[in-house]
């Protein structure tokens, strides 16, 4: 008895009888192939899975190139109300790729100091911060609002009403030769702080700056 | 005890041995008869040919004559109400893609209306497919609140109820993909909202909306993409798993009603008594 406990213990294939076990073998053909036929196909599926997936997720982590668009005369905007301007945010899609920005000059009174370079002039989003609907700026009442579900924003483009969660998005503006330029899209909490560019719909208060983390997108800032 | 399936061949179309009052009253038949006798026999060899090498009708007779509870009704049919709508989606959505192209620029919105107003019963096939989305979102629904109060998500059914599950969700996504290919005003704004409503999900929302629109904004690989996956990723994934949510069907057996009452095996009829 404690002879064939040791004999199972073996780890040649020969001394466990079994059937067809060849001299100095540590694992059985049977076994050996099951080994190799789940690897290499693991490699295979790995080998068409990996880079497929990869394809598909690239623009994910894909870092977009900041692109500044010249829209008029430095000069011709006023403090007291917004141009609109129409600035290509996508190329290549024609319409589609176009959105549209208020755009007006920096307003001591109801901006307070001019904090940067970047700050000179004021260029809105149109697009609602509740789930992207084009906002509207209506002069007469200095709001804009939205035709979706009555979000309404009031002249900083701070929310005042309705559904949106955050002011509405704004734009980097630099002045260069005297002409205005609008770049990369940036978002603003309720306190107009700076953040990388958020998708409509989620908060940049209190926790929600957690929540919905900078994506890799995000373009850098060329100045 | 044995049970006899029934023979899925019609008796009109089984073979006969020929009777003497046959053919031409000399035993033979006339040529319009042996005609006919032939190409009855070719159905048949066509048939055994195959079945010989392929024992498909034993499958065939597994699938199709099971035993069904007392009590079934027209309740039962709502799944393959939703087979047969998705089945017509993908008929009718090979077909649109003879004509549609998913490009940004106008292509898409240009080719639609190609089909709409210049292809011949293009109007019919496109409202087809816009229309049946519609009701196969809907049937699945049905179907879903049948099998659920019937009890139909009971052991030994629940992965079949999970499997399910799945083909729901697949087709709303498949509502959803679909819906931004016209790539007009409508459609184009409903997927900007509901994109922007998708990255509302903490933590990971954002990315998946960045991984939808392929970047930060809808742009021209957004609609091949909404594309690619509504006409090939998600039908394949929803072909197979209706595969085997029908397998499990078949090998369950349908549930009963949840009023019908167990019969007593007889044996314990007569004790009682
Ligand atoms: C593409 C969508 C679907 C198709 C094509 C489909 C098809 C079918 C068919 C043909 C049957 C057998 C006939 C019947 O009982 O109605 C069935 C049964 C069943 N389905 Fe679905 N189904 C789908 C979605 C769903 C969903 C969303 C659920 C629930 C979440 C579900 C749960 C079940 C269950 C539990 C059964 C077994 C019913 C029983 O044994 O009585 N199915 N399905
Ligand atoms: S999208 Fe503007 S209020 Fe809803």
């Amino acid at each position: 008895m404690p002879n064939r406990r040791r004999a199972a213990k073996s780890p040649y294939t020969a001394d466990r009888n079994i059937p067809g076990a060849f001299e100095g073998e540590t694992v059985t053909r049977r076994r050996f192939m099951t080994g190799s036929v789940q690897v290499f196909g693991g490699i295979a599926a790995a080998a068409i899975g990996l880079p497929t997936l990869g394809f598909a997720l690239g623009p994910v982590f894909e870092r977009e190139k900041s692109h500044w668009e010249d829209v008029g005369a430095a000069a011709d905007f006023p403090d007291n109300t917004y141009i609109p301007k129409v600035v290509t945010t996508t190329p290549g899609v024609g319409e589609v790729g176009k959105t549209t920005v208020y755009v007006r000059r920096h307003n001591l009174q109801i901006d307070g100091p001019v904090r940067d370079s970047f700050d000179q002039y004021v260029a809105i989003s149109n697009r609602c911060a509740h789930v992207g609907c084009p906002v509207r700026y209506f002069e007469a009442s200095q709001r804009f609002i939205c035709p979706c579900h009555g979000g309404v924003y009031d002249f900083r483009g701070a929310r005042v009403g309705g559904p949106p969660v955050r002011p509405l998005d704004r734009f980097y503006t630099r002045v260069l030769n005297g002409r205005l330029q609008v770049g990369p899209r940036f978002s603003v909490n309720s306190e107009l702080r700076r953040f990388s560019p958020r998708d409509p719909g989620e908060p940049l208060d209190g926790i929600g700056q957690y929540l919905y983390p900078r994506r890799f997108s995000t373009p850098e800032l060329h100045r | 005890m044995r049970i006899k399936l029934p023979n899925p061949i019609p008796d009109k179309l089984r073979p006969r041995p020929r009777r003497p009052g046959d053919g031409n009253g000399n035993g033979r038949l006339t040529p319009t008869q042996a005609t006919i006798e032939a190409s009855k026999d070719a159905g048949i060899s066509v048939v055994d040919w195959l079945d010989e090498r392929t024992s498909l009708s034993g499958a065939g007779r597994w699938a199709l004559f099971r035993k069904v509870p007392k009590g079934t009704n027209w309740f039962y049919t709502l799944g393959s109400a939703t087979l047969f709508a998705f089945l017509s989606q993908a008929v009718t959505g090979v077909f649109l893609a003879m004509y549609y192209r998913p490009d940004a620029t106008s292509g898409a919105y240009e080719s639609i209306r190609h089909i709409n107003d210049e292809v011949f019963l293009g109007e019919f096939v496109h409202g087809m497919h816009k229309w049946g989305s519609t009701v196969m979102v809907v049937l699945v629904f049905l179907h879903m609140a049948r099998t659920f109060f019937f009890g139909a998500y009971k052991y030994p059914r629940e992965l079949n109820w999970v499997i399910g599950v799945t083909l729901l969700i697949l087709t709303l996504m498949m509502a959803f993909t679909g819906y931004l290919l016209p790539f007009d005003q409508r459609s184009y704004w409903a997927s900007v909202v509901a994109v922007n409503i998708n990255g509302t999900g903490p933590f990971i929302g954002p990315y998946l909306s960045d991984f939808l629109r392929a970047g930060p904004e809808f742009g021209a690989t957004t609609l091949s993409r909404f594309y690619s996956i509504h006409m090939l990723l998600l039908p394949g994934a929803i072909a197979a798993l209706i595969g085997a949510h029908l397998y499990l069907v078949t090998k369950l057996g349908t549930t009963a009603p949840p009023w019908s009452k167990a019969e007593k095996r007889s044996e314990l009829r007569e004790t009682e008594a």
